[in-house]
């Protein structure tokens, strides 16, 4: 119990004292693991919490939009995982096969995912709000053998599931009285028989554990493989960032189908014993307030878009609550500008602390540390036991002088980063120059330490927090009848940073039209996801090529943020 | 019920609400808070009601908060149709 309460030493330490000497043994040592042992991040983030005196405390807060309310204690996160377990086990489900999380922010998703990893079996989350192809490509990528799901989203699994053969089971946890079709199976958490014991399966440090899907520049999106391992840094860097505390009230905003979800929407808090809140609700300023001051949240993990969505409602709204009980807030999924820090500080009288990373990193690697000064708009400084840098473009050597701009890059060895993309040994190769792990982002670094985000180094576009790939964006704008080529590149926007935007040239006998364009927005919003579709089409005659006939994004995508297009040469004329 | 509430519903049932999503959709439903239209899928409704109603929403108006239900987008359509007459 007494490594549960050692915050505010923590806390009170300078950035050097905690980098002294940084070890993730002190990680090991609290989660009580020695190296060599099991670990299962199910059992850490439920059982041993009961162990240590936790039971009856609670885990899970639960609202929905509707205001219905559920709460869980992390015994019944035990019991419930373990129900979870057996019944995926009953299926016949063996450890290291993919079981997909499809479902809104509902109880069975968190708890799910605790119960999938018990048996050993990897978690695959998926976002709900994915099209039947994007849902499609990630489940024929991951071989998946079962899915869990909604009635409301089961219909997009029925539309896939003939060019699914390896996918069994399809679970349903609020099928009710509807009927099901062939493969399909309910499953209601709460009414099924609990299961005090469950054998959780025996994985080490590098079993396979979670596969998040995340977007190239190239290529289909590629499947991020953690391993329970990633715990250590999940959990310390959880407490020592977020600065989570024996009695806060934390509320982590992001969805489990994407990494800040799990990485800190269940592992990191509930390995620490933290009690969360999740309000499965779309987003309403006067809510999300109600929302902190009814459960006097006390630490906030948000993401910029957010807090600018906040920030065009205004603060009068602010001022209509308490939000006293705020203590810390953080901040991930792009750079937070420096307006909305200081639009925090107005508003809650505190800064909102940036914090870096991705979905291979597995944990924050670069960040502002609760007692550190922020600089508005800086990203932070390295976590301690993350060796950073940023990097030449051309050698790959780190730059040393400050506020010279390069590629961030981190020395592999840490215990959440990815040991791999799925069936992509290329690709994950690919990530690695010179002995760094290239993030794909690029910065400086300010004579302090402090780092400065510039930018993607790639064509990803990066829209409110989540990465977008062209690719794939693309694919699916050619499947429109009407269109002939396409481009997608990113655009710049007040709320999103960017959003998509779709250069379209159509096939002969096609005009354009206002219905047209509103037509192709919403055929990529369902095939693929809302985050994808275009929020701009521009219909050109013709594309730049290279002369072997390649679509140059970066001529568009410098013309929309009135960049310096550079070197022509190999454009084709047209 | 009028003719754009009608229109705007309309196309909310068709384009927002996924296959086998039996909810009704009143003028008070909450879109956005409810988890039915995003706020990235409000741009193609914002769009929509640009073209079929010929009015523009000013950016800073279009925000989660007034596009949460039918009602309210209908205000909103209501107000900028009155600020910038239709002109034939």
């Amino acid at each position: 119990m007494s490594n549960l309460t050692c915050c505010e030493e923590i806390a009170a330490k300078s950035y050097e004292e905690l980098t002294a000497d940084f070890d993730w043994s002190i990680a090991e040592r609290e989660l009580g693991y020695k190296p060599g042992d099991p670990i299962n991040i199910g059992w850490m983030c439920s059982d041993r919490i009961c162990h240590l005196g936790m039971a009856d405390k609670v885990a899970l807060y639960w609202e929905d939009y509707q205001g219905n309310r559920q709460q869980f204690t992390f015994d019944d996160l035990r019991v419930l995982s373990n129900t979870v377990a057996q019944f995926v086990c009953d299926l016949g489900i063996k450890p290291g096969e993919r079981v997909c999380l499809f479902m809104d922010r509902v109880p069975e998703l968190y708890i799910g995912f605790l119960g999938i990893l018990k048996t050993g079996a990897v978690a695959q989350p998926l976002f709900s709000a994915f099209g039947d192809e994007s849902l499609l490509v990630r489940l024929q990528n991951a071989n998946t053998s079962a899915i869990i799901t909604q009635k409301k989203h089961v219909h997009k699994v029925r539309k896939i599931r003939e060019q699914l053969p390896n996918l069994r089971h399809i679970i349903v946890v609020d099928a009710g009285d509807s009927a099901l079709q062939q493969r399909e199976v309910p499953f209601h958490m709460e009414r099924a028989q609990r299961v005090e014991d469950f054998a959780v399966y025996p994985t080490v440090a590098e079993s396979p554990s979670v596969l998040h899907y995340t977007s190239g520049t190239t290529g289909q999106p590629k499947g991020a493989q953690h391993v329970h391992y990633s715990i250590v840094s999940q959990y310390l860097t959880a407490k020592w960032v977020l600065d989570l505390q024996p009695d806060d009230i934390y509320w982590c905003n992001a969805d489990p189908g994407w990494v800040t979800g799990t990485s800190y929407g269940i592992i990191g808090p509930w390995a620490n014993g933290t009690t969360q809140v999740v309000l499965d609700s779309g987003f309403n300023a006067e809510r999300w307030y109600e929302f902190i001051e009814k459960h006097r949240i006390t630490v906030w993990y948000s993401a910029p878009t957010a807090i600018r969505l906040l920030m065009k409602e205004g603060t009068e709204v602010v001022r209509r609550h308490d939000h006293s009980s705020l203590r810390h807030l953080a901040s991930v999924g792009e750079p937070l500008n420096a307006e909305a820090v200081l639009w925090s500080q107005e508003a809650f009288g505190k800064p909102f602390h940036d914090t870096f990373w991705q979905t291979e990193t597995g944990c924050i690697v670069i960040t502002n540390f609760p007692g550190m000064p922020v600089k508005p708009g800086s990203m932070g400084k390295p976590f301690p036991g993350i060796t950073a840098a940023v990097l030449n473009t051309k050698t790959y050597e780190p730059i040393t002088e400050p506020g010279i701009a390069g590629l961030i890059a981190l020395h592999p060895g840490w215990p959440s980063q990815i040991r791999g993309y799925w069936n992509n040994e290329a690709g994950y190769k690919a990530k690695f120059k010179n002995g760094w792990y290239l993030c794909g982002d690029r910065a400086s670094i300010d004579a302090d330490g402090y780092y400065w985000f510039m930018g993607r180094d790639d064509d990803v576009i990066n829209t409110g927090g989540h990465l977008v790939g062209p690719f794939e964006i693309e694919s699916a704008l050619l499947e429109h009848p009407a269109v002939y080529e396409s481009a997608a590149v990113a655009k710049p926007d007040p709320v999103n940073m960017e959003v998509v935007k779709a250069f379209v040239t159509l096939k002969r006998g096609y005009q354009v039209t206002d219905d047209l364009e509103l037509e192709i927005m919403n055929h990529i919003r369902k095939r693929l996801s809302p985050l994808a579709m275009p929020q701009e089409i521009e219909f050109v005659d013709s594309l730049p090529k290279t002369r072997s006939g390649k679509i140059v994004r970066r001529v568009l995508r410098c013309k929309e943020f009135n960049e310096p297009v550079g070197d022509l040469s190999t454009i084709m004329d047209d | 019920m009028d003719e754009i509430t009608k229109l705007v519903r309309d196309y909310v049932i068709r384009e927002y609400l996924e296959e086998g999503d039996d909810r009704e959709i009143t003028e008070t439903t909450p879109l956005i808070s409810g988890g039915i239209v995003d706020s990235f899928s409000m741009v193609s409704l914002k769009r929509f009601l640009e073209k079929k109603c010929n009015v523009q929403i000013p950016d800073a108006c279009a925000t989660p908060d007034a596009f949460d239900t039918v009602q309210g987008i209908v205000a909103l359509v209501h107000r900028f149709q009155k600020a910038q007459p239709v002109t034939v």
